[in-house]
């Protein structure tokens, strides 16, 4: 690969065909979504019965709900997503492809985010459902911050789930490495839900938190945009 | 004078123990305060403040720590070299320990304080983060096999990026009952120089260990290369 700087814009082209590669693989196996989709849904379920179920206390626990969900699924499909890149040895193809790796990068994290987000659209619903929780007063707020989250699980997790796509025991050092990592970005997101859900919601703190996820994802975003490929290559 | 410097380091972080351990039971004022009223203030810490000092001291360095892992990791991901592998390493690996003691000693505070084992007060929830966070790179160096530095290098470095927003996010989330803002702010002048004291102790102690660490690990390294050779040349079997 020649070290010319190609133009921003086929960069982001050439993202974009990644991304729409990824998320072409997913529409026709439907493997990630529906095994993620079905698992959200589970952990509803399940959170329904762990939980009281009277409306202050669903108050309280159900952005938390939503953002375990978002975790516990996010740290899965970023396994899965990149196990798959290394079934066929793909990944090498990839990073040999006549791309900036930084394509290659943005392109699995754009997939990454969009099924983060298919699976929120799938668990945020059903806990309101489930739980009567008042999730959806104020729903571009809950978006905005959802999808920032969302961004931030999948810029970080493809990183190390790229680093990781050699190692046998990855699917249990990726939640080692992203948790610890991604603790203020859950907290972020949390505090956003909780403010928007309360008794008394207060945009005001919803916006401080959705602010301070937009810094997080641009700073890690490019932090990874700096390191990804010093990461990647052995 | 490159063998010299552990036992210089050691010996200066002995000097530096007993003179803290002197500052802070003789010189250092006993914590209490009489409120508005002329009443003894009930949260007042007496004796039990002493702890304050040798916590601070390695919770300064933890938070060295979390920096010198960072940085050496940028390094390493640039050049490729190493030693600063084995340096990012190491200072993570002493500090897990020392991490463990911020935690330990904070908990004990908590309980003399506010009659709790943990109340989740600000500074003590960040060096919970960072410890998650140096836990997590000494698994991943464990246990990832051949590509562990680099995975690690990596967790470092992240690491210390979010040391920022951990930093602004634990201040926001800051527990009003706590009523634990602000300890380092409000201490009282007398009881300064003991703390600086046993900063700089703990840092000099800190630096021994890691640097003893870090010969450790390139003599296992020296070690398993002349191993190969001999098993190479036949000499061994």
């Amino acid at each position: 690969m020649s070290d010319a700087k190609p133009p921003a814009g086929s960069m982001l082209r050439h993202a974009l065909r990644i991304a729409w590669k990824d998320l072409r693989i997913e529409v026709r196996s439907k493997e990630i979504f529906a095994t993620m989709a079905f698992f959200g849904a589970l952990l509803a379920v399940i959170d329904s019965f762990a939980f009281p179920r009277d409306l202050a206390a669903v108050r309280g626990a159900a952005p938390g709900m939503l953002w375990v969900a978002l975790a516990f699924t996010g740290t899965i499909a970023l396994g899965r997503a990149f196990d798959r890149e290394r079934e066929n040895d793909t990944m090498r193809a990839l990073l040999l492809a006549p791309v900036p790796r930084l394509a290659v990068f943005l392109g699995k994290a754009a997939a990454m985010a969009v099924l983060v987000l298919a699976v929120a659209a799938i668990v945020a619903p059903l806990l309101a459902v489930f739980l009567g929780a008042p999730l959806f007063e104020y729903p571009l707020q809950l978006a905005l911050t959802v999808v920032l989250g969302a961004i931030g699980i999948a810029v970080i997790g493809s990183v190390f789930a790229a680093t990781l796509l050699k190692v046998r025991s990855r699917d249990v050092l990726l939640p080692v490495i992203l948790y610890p990592l991604l603790i203020p970005l859950f907290v972020a997101g949390t505090k956003s839900t909780a403010a928007l859900v309360a008794a008394q919601p207060n945009l005001e703190a919803a916006a401080y938190w959705t602010q301070f996820l937009g810094i997080y994802d641009a700073a890690f975003l490019v932090l990874s945009l700096w390191t990804f490929e010093s990461l990647v290559i052995e | 004078m490159k063998n010299k410097l552990v036992p210089i380091l050691c010996a200066l972080a002995a000097i530096g123990f007993v003179v803290s351990i002197y500052e802070v039971f003789f010189v250092a004022p006993l914590e209490w305060e009489i409120d508005q009223s002329g009443h003894l203030n009930g949260s007042s810490l007496f004796f039990n403040q002493k702890i304050f000092y040798f916590h601070v001291a390695h919770a300064f360095v933890l938070f060295t720590a979390v920096f010198i892992a960072g940085v050496s990791s940028a390094v390493y991901l640039k050049t490729r070299a190493a030693r600063y592998d084995d340096i990012a390493s190491a200072a993570v690996d002493v500090a897990v320990a020392f991490g463990a003691v911020v935690l330990a000693t904070g908990s004990i505070w908590a309980k003399a304080a506010w009659d709790v084992w943990w109340n989740w007060e600000p500074r003590l929830t960040m060096s919970l983060l960072l410890w998650l966070i140096l836990v997590g790179y000494v698994l991943v160096r464990r246990f990832a096999g051949p590509s562990a530095d680099r995975v690690a290098a990596g967790m470092a470095i992240f690491g210390m990026v979010g040391v920022p927003f951990i930093y602004a996010m634990v201040g926001q989330d800051s527990h009003p009952a706590s009523g634990g803002n602000g300890v380092v702010a409000t201490l009282q002048p007398a009881m300064r120089p003991a703390m600086w004291i046993a900063v700089a102790t703990f840092h000099l102690w800190f630096a021994a260990l890691v640097i003893t660490r870090i010969q450790s690990t390139r003599a296992e390294r020296e070690l398993r290369e002349l191993r190969e050779r001999g098993l190479d040349l036949g000499v061994l079997s």
